[in-house]
């Protein structure tokens, strides 16, 4: 089993900084996924590992093996690319054997590897076909299958489930949990979609303009953001964020909306700083439609999505501030009716101007 | 008025004949084009072939008779086989060359762009340029070769006077000028090669070899075919080098078809015997292409 160390990991391409002194530790067996916004760094955080791009600066370790020097195949890495990159004039089994192959495995050891990869993924009727002949499913698995072979210390996963239409998305994503509770190796998984992230990490890490957000568990993620960049990354429907006046006066601040609604929070107002606008951060679960007269506050329904188990309002508020509230699957709400909203306030987070978070204790 | 427009425009998408026929409209253009300026001379020509013809006209039916007279003709023999000696000598080289730059060249730095245009520059010359500045190489009279030659202490050779070095001297020639058009041939084929594909080759430890018998010649293998059947088509035409560095000699030793058509024409007047020959060569470069279409298409199962 090996964990992999990221110690002041740098990347410049010509004055470009792309990833900057970035530090990590990932412990062995772990499922680790690196979620950002497209040209946020982690494509290249990933390829620095693998070897495919240089370090300029800082040291990277795979089973406290400096590896940063080596190349790409000497690190006992394995990789599934977006394009999953198979060999298009080879068959899935030449695919399969060639790297072990140049590795100089036996051939009845590769055979066997083979056989046991291919019928786990049931892929084994491809085995004598061309990637050109196969779907994108069958060919993303064979990508995978490619990964398994080689037994490597370290899974890196590029994007790997985004070139698949939704219903297969979600299937291969389950198909990944098992596979990683299966073998128990490192696995390092870079996305930007943070369905992705929450469901199949043990620890998420959100990495925004070079730099890391935060880390931490996918509930940890969602439940504490250290930064307002993280709160509206991660959660679908998004976070609403509202900028609010601060009132420290008692233990925990309370907060005044635009429209003159007075929240309570949970936020201990000694933790806060000094600033008096702040941006209020509540999810939308966390905003139910109430009658009209038993409300925290008002507003009108503009659009109504019904999704079945729940229902999204999106909600005007007097200011014409808008935020996104939840009620049942079976609402009666309609666009452009005046609905009544209860807020939970022990759930809000405050940001400060920085995008710092400050949340409750229970939140 | 708009109405009319499209009332008719239905009927006409509607009738069958139309419909079926419309699509004509749109490669008449080339099809005419291809028509008068191949198919048709291809038929004059072989109608030629079978007469006794000067410049002013059609003197004889003879039937095959020009064709038996070519076979049995010793210089035209000569010819057919110094072409065929001559694209031996040039595709090969041509096809193996332009690779060989194409890989080295098919990176961004700087030095790359510079030198891919000084190897693409000769292949803008005309043929009279080249053949002078080679022939200015070649003479034994103070030309680079003597001199190089001196260096070593030898005796100059007198390449396009010798009846064994004549045709490799036109054929270095002829690599040096037509190198261009296969390395760029290659490079293009090289860069839609994926990236992805090298990088999934670097971590599966393939060896530098490796990479590039399994991964970059297979990717390329369909250019690798077009740049061979476009050197054959090519280099059986060999007639301007010939032309202007040797004539032909020494002793019919570096004499091409083309060169043969050309005399048989335009100097004999046997308009006729050289349609005839020409009827030889279009064959020769027909069946070769075909061959090489066919070998390098059954290589790849479908």
């Amino acid at each position: 089993m090996s964990g992999v160390l990221l110690a002041g990991v740098t990347k410049r391409f010509g004055d470009a900084l792309i990833v900057d002194r970035l530090s990590l530790d990932i412990a062995a067996g772990e499922f680790v996924v690196f979620l950002g916004p497209s040209g946020c760094g982690k494509s290249t955080l990933l390829r620095m590992i693998a070897g495919l791009e240089s370090v300029d600066e800082g040291e990277i370790l795979i089973d406290g093996r400096r590896v940063d020097h080596l190349p790409p195949g000497a690190r006992g890495v394995a990789m599934v690319f977006q394009h999953y990159a198979l060999y298009p004039h080879m068959t899935i089994r030449k695919n399969l054997s060639f790297g072990l192959r140049n590795m100089g495995v036996p051939a009845d050891e590769i055979d066997r590897r083979i056989d046991a990869a291919t019928k786990s993924l049931e892929i084994e009727a491809l085995l004598d076909r061309r990637p050109g002949q196969l779907s994108g499913g069958q060919r993303q698995r064979a990508a995978i299958a490619r990964a398994i072979v080689k037994q490597p210390a370290l899974f890196l996963f590029d994007e790997p489930l985004s070139n698949l239409d939704a219903a297969l998305r979600g299937r291969t994503r389950i198909e990944l949990a098992q596979l990683h509770q299966q073998l128990r190796t490192t696995m390092i998984f870079v996305t930007h979609d943070q369905v992705e992230a929450m469901t199949l990490a043990d620890r998420i890490v959100v990495i925004n303009d070079r730099r890391i957000e935060q880390i931490g568990t996918p509930m940890e993620i969602y439940r504490r953001p250290a930064t307002q960049f993280v709160a509206s990354f991660v959660g679908t429907p998004k976070i609403n964020l509202l900028p609010v006046t601060v009132d420290r006066s008692g233990a925990a601040a309370q907060v005044r909306l635009g429209d003159g609604t007075v929240l309570e929070t949970a936020v201990s107002s000694v933790s806060l700083p000094g600033e008096a606008d702040m941006t209020l951060g509540l999810r939308p679960e966390r905003i139910r439609i109430a009658p009209l007269e038993r409300g925290d506050t008002r507003g009108e329904a503009r659009v109504v999505e019904r999704l079945g188990e729940r229902t999204l309002v999106h909600v005007r508020l007097a200011d014409g501030a808008m935020l996104v509230a939840e009620d049942r699957g079976d609402s009666d709400v309609q666009a452009g009716q005046a609905v009544g909203l209860a807020m939970e306030g022990a759930c809000a987070h405050l940001f400060a101007r920085d995008g710092t978070a400050y949340h409750g204790v229970s939140a | 008025m708009a109405m009319g427009d499209a009332t008719l425009r239905s009927r006409l998408s509607q009738s069958a004949p139309w419909r079926r026929w419309s699509g004509l409209l749109f490669v008449a253009p080339y099809l005419l084009l291809f028509a008068a300026m191949l198919i048709l001379p291809l038929i004059i020509g072989l109608r030629l072939s079978t007469t006794r013809s000067d410049l002013f006209g059609v003197k004889a039916e003879v039937g095959l008779e020009n064709y038996a007279r070519l076979f049995s003709d010793p210089v035209f023999l000569k010819a057919v086989g110094n072409t065929f000696y001559f694209v031996a000598l040039t595709v090969p080289a041509l096809t193996i060359i332009g690779l060989a730059l194409a890989l080295v060249l098919n990176n961004a730095s700087r030095w790359s762009a510079v030198l891919r245009a000084v190897f693409f520059a000769s292949t803008v010359l005309s043929v009279t340029v080249v053949t002078l500045i080679w022939r200015l190489v070649l003479i034994p009279d103070g030309g680079l070769a003597a001199v190089i030659a001196r260096l070593f202490g030898q005796a100059p050779i007198a390449f396009l006077s010798d009846p064994v070095l004549a045709m490799p001297a036109i054929a270095l020639t002829t690599i040096w000028w037509g190198i261009g058009l296969p390395m760029v041939l290659f490079l293009a084929a090289l860069q839609q090669v994926p990236r992805d594909l090298y990088e999934a080759a670097a971590l599966d430890n393939a060896s530098r070899p490796r990479i590039l018998f399994s991964i970059t010649l297979p990717a390329i293998r369909r250019t690798i075919a077009l740049v061979v059947i476009i050197e054959i088509i090519l280099q059986f035409q060999l007639f301007g080098q010939a032309q202007l560095m040797t004539g032909g000699g020494p002793n019919n030793s570096t004499r091409p078809v083309v060169l043969f058509i050309y005399e048989a024409g335009w100097k004999q007047w046997q308009l006729g015997y050289a349609a005839a020959a020409a009827q030889v060569l279009f064959a020769m470069i027909a069946i070769a292409a075909m061959a090489q279409y066919y070998v390098s298409s059954r290589k790849e199962p479908a």
